[in-house]
């Protein structure tokens, strides 16, 4: 199902966060949202999720506006990954993906075989059916992703939202969490920090400066030199990835000032 | 990142799933465990007292009360102490206990911090003004008998809303906001309640005044348990059904909106149901306190966190729990009697410790 952003606008107390954001994710595409700290991503993609009104503009799933949906409707379709750090109870692995099923569930429906076998399913596909009964919170940093991403499962969205989903973990895990979204194959949106994972992965990069977005495109066409000095003040070069073949950026150490 | 390890992986490999056919039978096991113990406590806590009354005799009784029987002449006596005195002092104890410590969880998950308890929003301590200004100086006179509750009541509701009020101005019910406001209102209507009770024209009410603060269930009526019960059960029932949102509102609010609960609606109702709640429980038992702390992290040791099984089993441990604290209450130092509050917390504070010292469970310490 195809996630369109059209013209997003964010003003809080006076501040504008985000102008004028236009995106289109096709079915099944990994769109990925790089710039520096407070370009606007996580406020783009709270949008998206439903934690942030726009003043302006619309996010359309499958042409329809979720702005028109309940919460539990949108939460249907759309499963995200927010910033937010530990839950205050010892929940079990395997209950945080229950939780997924929450906006299948009326208030009065008790949980199922069906339920068990989603929740069994969404932990398998993120191979961590050996963490199920573990407390979330003693689970290292990227098994906790891996079993955030297993209650996103859970909830059968059409669309994935991943705000900074490799955030303090460690190469081996950013690597293991973002081919394991490449693999699930969701029309998914996500913010990074690292423009060489984001090439590495991403069919689309959309560059935010300041609350607009200034570059979209594949990898090779937007993360250029240009673009990448102009709008993180950084000096690059652009090698081609031995491996992979996919543009990879190598930077220049700044030089302290004379 | 350190991450000790709760249980080795073979025992967890062994261990039921949750939410799967064992897990659920053993749960409603448990259960069915702590109704029996619950109907057991009654019996006990109407057997005993300064007059102990065998638990065979207190059973017949009961029945033939509750067939509309006939008692023999010489257990008059004894049929008033157990139908007119004991039982509903029992059964107010079981509805008060259950309503704490259900709404214990309830605030825990609202607040979104292990360490707050019901009257963390200030309602007991409004209460407490209402209560000490009928007892000291004789406010709502006209009520007689209900004087007191109704006031304890009036003073809970007030003090709700003023927390509401003014926690909420800062657009949205923030979590750590309602918990300060709440605390720095306390120290306020605690400071009012003393200055009362210093300034009371006579020292008998100055002194049952502070006996009620500390929680008593002395006095107790038929007439007293109908609106306890009815809100009590209410706010359960609503709760159970709430299992679900609270699990999503305590992994955080953005967390709890991509699942679709929409946090501040459903605080809005949590802050309702548990002011209602306390302040019913209050008007008619006093500020007991620690139960609403102490007997959620207690009932999670045995379900885990999950609120679906953790509402479950609050009630009734809850019930069981203040049924043998007012037990001891009226038998440690009969024919006095003793604040709920000092047994509680006499009971309560050992218990905390041991929670503390075990490994393992973290109280949601980070």
């Amino acid at each position: 199902m195809d996630l369109e952003l059209d013209g997003l606008t964010v003003t809080a107390s006076g501040r504008r966060l985000i102008a004028d954001i236009d995106a289109h994710v096709r079915s099944g595409q990994l769109v990925g949202l790089v710039g520096p700290n407070g370009s606007g991503k996580s406020s783009t993609l709270r949008c998206v999720f439903r934690t942030l009104t726009p003043n302006r503009g619309t996010v359309r799933l499958g042409g329809e506006d979720v702005a028109g949906m309940s919460l539990r409707d949108s939460a249907r379709m759309i499963a995200a990954l927010t910033q937010e750090s530990q839950p205050e109870f010892d929940f079990t692995a395997a209950e945080v993906v229950t939780m997924g099923r929450a906006p299948h569930k009326s208030t009065f429906a008790r949980h199922d075989d069906e339920d068990r076998r989603i929740r069994a399913r969404a932990l398998s596909e993120v191979g961590c059916e050996h963490l199920a009964e573990r407390d979330f919170r003693t689970l290292s940093g990227g098994e906790r992703q891996r079993v955030l991403i297993a209650r996103a499962l859970a909830q059968q969205p059409q669309v994935l939202v991943l705000d900074e989903p490799t955030n303090h973990l460690d190469i081996r895990h950013q690597l293991d969490v973002l081919a394991l979204v490449h693999r699930l194959g969701l029309t998914t949106v996500t913010a990074l920090h690292d423009l060489n994972m984001a090439a590495s992965w991403c069919d689309r990069v959309h560059v935010l400066d300041r609350g607009r977005i200034v570059a979209a495109g594949p990898p090779r066409e937007v993360l250029t030199p240009e673009i990448v000095r102009e709008v993180f003040g950084v000096r690059a070069h652009v090698v081609d990835h031995p491996g992979t073949g996919a543009p990879q950026l190598l930077f220049e150490p700044s030089r302290p000032a004379a | 990142m350190s991450a000790p390890t709760k249980a080795p992986e073979t025992e967890v490999d062994s261990s039921p799933v949750e939410g799967s056919p064992s897990e659920h039978g053993r749960l409603l096991l448990t259960l069915a465990v702590a109704l029996v113990v619950l109907a057991a406590s009654v019996i006990g806590g109407v057997a005993l007292g300064p007059t102990s009354i065998a638990p065979g005799k207190a059973l017949s009784l009961l029945h033939e009360a509750l067939r509309g029987g006939v008692v023999s002449a010489e257990d008059a006596g004894t049929y008033a102490i157990v139908w007119n005195i004991r039982l509903p002092r029992v059964l107010l104890a079981a509805v008060v206990g259950a309503g704490l410590s259900t709404v214990g969880v309830a605030v825990q998950a609202m607040v979104r911090n292990a360490l707050a308890d019901p009257f963390v929003l200030g309602i007991s301590s409004g209460a407490s003004v209402g209560a000490s200004a009928v007892a000291l100086f004789g406010f709502l006179g006209a009520l007689g008998l209900y004087a007191l509750s109704t006031a304890a009541f009036l003073g809970a509701l007030g003090a709700t809303l003023l927390v509401y009020l003014i926690a909420r101005s800062g657009g949205g019910l923030a979590p750590l906001r309602l918990v300060l406001t709440g605390t720095a209102l306390s120290y306020g209507f605690s400071a009012i309640t003393t200055l009362m009770v210093f300034r009371a024209p006579n020292g008998n009410a100055a002194q049952s005044t502070l006996f009620w603060l500390l929680g008593s269930l002395g006095g107790v009526t038929w007439s007293s348990l109908p609106v306890a019960t009815v809100v009590v059960a209410l706010g359960i029932g609503y709760l159970l059904l709430s299992a679900r949102r609270l699990n999503a509102l305590s992994m955080g609010d953005e967390t709890a909106t991509t699942l679709g609960v929409a946090p501040e609606r459903l605080r809005r109702e949590l802050f309702v149901v548990t002011a209602a709640v306390t302040g019913v429980v209050v008007a008619v038992s006093g500020a007991v306190g620690f139960v609403g702390l102490m007997l959620p992290h207690l009932v999670r040791l045995v379900t885990g966190s999950d609120h679906r099984r953790v509402l479950l089993l609050a009630p009734p441990a809850g019930a069981i729990f203040l049924v043998w604290v007012d037990v001891l209450a009226r038998t440690l130092a009969a024919p006095e009697e003793l604040p709920l509050g000092v047994i509680t917390a006499a009971i309560g504070v050992p218990c905390f410790l041991l929670l503390m010292s075990r490994r393992g469970y973290s109280f949601g310490g980070r």
